[in-house]
């Protein structure tokens, strides 16, 4: 008898829990509120047969606990309500699979107007590169990289020459406008997560992957490391600042060209060729 | 259940015209079975302690030293997750530990308690121990490879064990090894450390391999007359399907192992793209580090079922033998079984839906993925429906069924989240995965070896164990189990991350210092729990009471060999003729409750009982 109360408490606990529990979704800032919906659609669904399967199991625990004089029913199948469960539970799948491949499909394809920003990841660390008035990133490679090339554009690129270097961990985005994340990696597996936002992929070494959001709220976040890269992992941090229009446009004013950082450089080498002839 | 012996004979007996069950009635043609193919096989018994304890070829003693040999690296793989646990709920009291440290304990717990702990568990103990007993084989039917197969685990053990003590320590990957960082600096072991883990991994691989081409042609080519397959209990289905299953997904890992050793040793290039670390571009170029996830996926996610089938096998017969009820709907639970197997192997990019590759397999995926929890849920509905109108005996051993039941949905339902492509996006590595497959990978199977413990004791050590500490055991195990891994779900929904030394906390979310000092107690005290067995089996073996034959009063063949336990042969001089399924419980019109799989029909003639 206990043993069927116990787990009823388990089930009852268990519910209890999820309507009062503090810990849950921390605000979402983007648009991917299909996917907290189907979340808890699948809640719904999927938590409405956990209980459905434990009640009924701790139903038969009370009502068929052992006796000496009784006998289990002996019936070794029923095609008809094995047939009626079967396609009950093929339409539930389908009902939760329907609403996840729509987002699906929406995350995989990137907005036009979407602005496209390089993310790229090292251990340990991030930094970003915009597109200059082209709107075209230009193009890298690993090999190129060095300090007055930190993101190792190809100085032969017509497309990097604009290119608006943010050497920091913290990027600004436009508040309500989409953003195509270009992830690329120097060396290991890398992920760059903002929980708010909801979105993730992986940064792949020797590759560019990608994913998009347009972030809603305006605020601070952080960005977590959410690819196990090594024991910097749990400390690889980075920021997003979510800025208005006119907010926006003042910062990126002031940030850098690839142009402007390579003649920074130059005039950094003719000094110090300067000096050293001195 | 069609049976091809005796397509034309019938046993659905008139009931008018029937001899009752003495013995002396047999009825021939009612009872004919058709004779054996092929003589019985010759056994090599042991002249010597070496041969009968040590280097033995009986598939029982190799079952429980493949037993003993997993729960070794069970406790190691449990004390690392002590560590874990001290530092991610109490950093203060973790002073010793660096986050290297962290990573490595981290990496080996996964590692041990997938493949060395519950693999070798289920397939070389339970596989070892009750394949030959429950087809009615004297042995395993290659015995001398069967015996390289368990101390070429045993080896893979001690290689595994030793990167512990090497320099640089054992590797700190990860268990799922990514590359590039597994073999780089900046990861934990990548010299010594990870090169051990490849090589265990591959002696594991070749060792299982001996193993399974036992357990698969024992299962084919070795069953007693009559033992149709249809007739073979459930648990020796879910782990035939689970070793083949093992048998084609553990080459992908070979390979990857391979691979990247040689990545490691020779700087070859499979999965190592251009690499630029600590301002130098490094000698690799050209390989994909996607290709390698591809290919462990391709292992790990039938590896998941390697685990899980056979504890759904096992799960159904204790369930059906304590329920005293035939399993419910035994062909779809075949078909069930063979479904998932099948299936698993269209689903491993399920784990990689932001690993970054084409975006468009995350259709395919999902939609494979989703599929397979049809059958999976028809397996839950079945266990369910067994217990329904039984005569359920509320003891130890079903306790653990009614437990596995309980976190097997838990997590089978979250898994319907992470398969579910765009859901998995904001829960992928976060602490919802860790959660979903503790639950249903970690914890359910090992609701099942536990009650297969308590079930199976009396067979194998000719005692009971203590119902009481059974009991004790169990409650505090489920119990303490549910209240780590159900509330872990939540850090997964804030966005904690997994993997991070430093329990993620910060002032952009709700606060998740409670939470991870109470996961951590609960893991103490689970832990701590798990002693009670072991204080239990000792005990019981000293002193506890002396099993009679067949205790639980079941009707498959290992529990009437000519001896309790055992001995090597099993069955003494003659081998057992199987008349029917093993599920014959609570027949109407039987004397008894059960009618054991070798009862012909002629001695239980004015029974309802169902052809099979």
């Amino acid at each position: 008898m206990h043993a069927g109360i116990i787990f009823l408490l388990v089930i009852v606990g268990s519910i209890l829990f999820h309507i009062f529990t503090p810990w849950y979704w921390t605000d979402i800032a983007s648009n991917w509120g299909g996917m907290d919906s189907t979340i808890t659609l699948t809640f719904w669904v999927g938590g409405g047969v956990f209980v459905a399967v434990c009640l009924f199991m701790v139903y038969c625990v009370f009502r068929y606990s052992h006796k000496e004089d009784r006998r289990a029913e002996y019936k070794p199948e029923d095609k008809k309500l094995e047939k009626i469960l079967t396609w009950a539970t093929t339409l539930g799948v389908c009902a939760l699979l329907a609403p996840g491949l729509i987002i699906w499909n929406q995350y995989v394809n990137v907005p036009k107007n979407a602005i496209e920003v390089d993310v790229m990841a090292w251990q340990w660390g991030w930094q970003y590169r915009l597109p200059g008035a082209d709107g075209k990133l230009g193009t890298t490679q690993v090999r190129n990289i060095a300090d007055n090339n930190p993101f190792g554009i190809n100085p032969d690129d017509p497309f990097g020459k604009d290119d608006v270097m943010i050497e920091s961990d913290v990027i600004n985005l436009e508040n309500n406008r989409p953003v195509k994340i270009l992830l690329r990696s120097v060396d290991v597996l890398h992920n760059w997560y903002v929980p708010q936002f909801r979105s993730k992929m992986d940064a792949v070494p020797g590759t560019v992957t990608f994913y998009w959001f347009e972030p809603n709220k305006v605020g601070e976040y952080e960005v977590l490391c959410a690819e196990y890269c090594g024991v910097g992992h749990y400390a690889m941090r980075g920021g997003v600042e979510v800025q208005d229009k006119a907010d926006y446009e003042v910062w990126l004013s002031e940030q850098e060209t690839f142009e402007q950082l390579s003649a920074r450089y130059e005039k950094l080498n003719v000094d110090g060729n300067k000096l050293a002839k001195k | 259940m069609s049976d091809e012996y005796d397509n034309n004979k019938s046993y659905q007996a008139q009931s008018s015209e029937v001899l009752d069950g003495s013995a002396g009635s047999i009825n021939p043609d009612m009872d004919y079975v058709r004779p054996a193919e092929i003589p019985e096989q010759d056994l090599y018994h042991a002249h010597s302690f070496i041969e009968k304890w040590i280097f033995c070829q009986d598939a029982k003693v190799i079952g429980v030293q493949y037993f003993l040999t997993a729960v070794f690296t069970g406790i190691v793989g449990l004390i690392l997750s002590w560590l874990m646990r001290l530092q991610l709920g109490f950093p203060e009291l973790a002073g010793f530990m660096t986050a290297e440290h962290y990573y490595q304990f981290v990496t080996m717990h996964g590692m041990i308690m997938v493949v060395y702990f519950l693999t070798a568990l289920f397939l070389g103990g339970f596989g070892n121990y009750l394949i030959p007993l429950m087809v009615g084989a004297r042995d395993m039917v290659f015995p001398y490879v069967n015996m390289l197969s368990f101390w070429m685990f045993f080896v893979a053990v001690m290689v595994l064990m030793a990167s512990f003590f090497v320099p640089g320590g054992p590797t700190g990957a990860g268990w799922t090894l990514y590359p590039p960082q597994t073999i780089l600096e900046g990861t934990p072991g990548s010299g010594t450390g990870i090169l051990l883990m490849l090589i265990s991994l591959s002696l594991f691989v070749i060792g299982f391999t001996m193993g399974g081409l036992n357990y698969m042609i024992t299962i084919l080519q070795a069953r007693t007359r009559g033992m149709t397959l249809m007739r073979m209990p459930l648990t020796v289905w879910g782990i035939f399907t689970a070793t083949v299953l093992a048998m084609l997904a553990f080459p992908a890992l070979l390979v990857s192992a391979i691979m990247m050793t040689l990545d490691k040793v020779l700087q070859t290039s499979f999965f190592m793209p251009t690499i630029l670390k600590a301002g130098e571009v490094l000698e690799y170029g050209g390989g994909s580090p996607i290709l390698f996830q591809h290919l462990f996926w391709f292992f790990g996610h039938p590896e998941v079922y390697i685990v899980a089938l056979p504890a759904f096998g096992i799960v159904s017969d204790l369930i059906s033998v304590h329920a005293r009820k035939n399993i419910f709907g035994y062909r779809m639970m075949v078909w069930a079984i063979v479904g998932i197997g099948g299936l698993s192997f269209f689903v491993w990019a399920h784990h990689m839906y932001v690993s970054g590759m084409n975006p468009w397999f995350g259709f395919f995926f999902a939609t494979t993925t989703l599929i397979i929890a049809v059958p999976t849920a028809m397996k839950v509905y079945n266990w369910i429906l067994t217990l329904w109108r039984g005569n359920i005996r509320i003891n130890t051993v079903m306790l653990w069924c009614l437990g596995f039941i309980v976190t097997f949905v838990n997590g089978g339902i979250t898994g319907i989240f992470l398969g579910n492509v765009s859901v998995d996006v904001p829960l992928s590595d976060t602490y919802f995965v860790v959660a979903h497959f503790h639950m249903v990978m970690g914890i359910a199977p090992l609701m099942v070896i536990m009650g297969a413990v308590y079930h199976w004791f009396p067979l194998v050590a000719g005692k009971m164990l203590s119902e009481t500490l059974g009991k004790w055991h169990f409650w505090i195990t489920f119990l303490g189990a549910y209240s780590i891994y159900f509330p872990m779900h939540y850090l997964g929904f804030i966005g904690v991350p997994r993997r991070y030394f430093e329990m993620y906390d910060s002032p952009y979310m709700t606060s998740t210092v409670g939470m991870n000092e109470f996961i951590s107690v609960a893991a103490f005290i689970v832990g701590a729990a798990q002693f009670i067995l072991v204080f239990n089996i000792i005990k019981t073996l000293k002193t506890g009471k002396k099993a009679e034959q067949n205790p639980w009063k079941a009707n498959s063949l290992e529990w009437y060999t000519s001896t309790v336990p055992p001995e090597h042969g099993n069955f003494g001089e003659r081998l057992p003729v199987v008349h029917r399924w093993p599920y014959d419980f609570s027949v109407p019109g039987a004397k008894d409750d059960f009618i054991p799989q070798t009862t012909a029909p002629s001695e239980v003639a004015n029974t309802e009982v169902e052809k099979t």
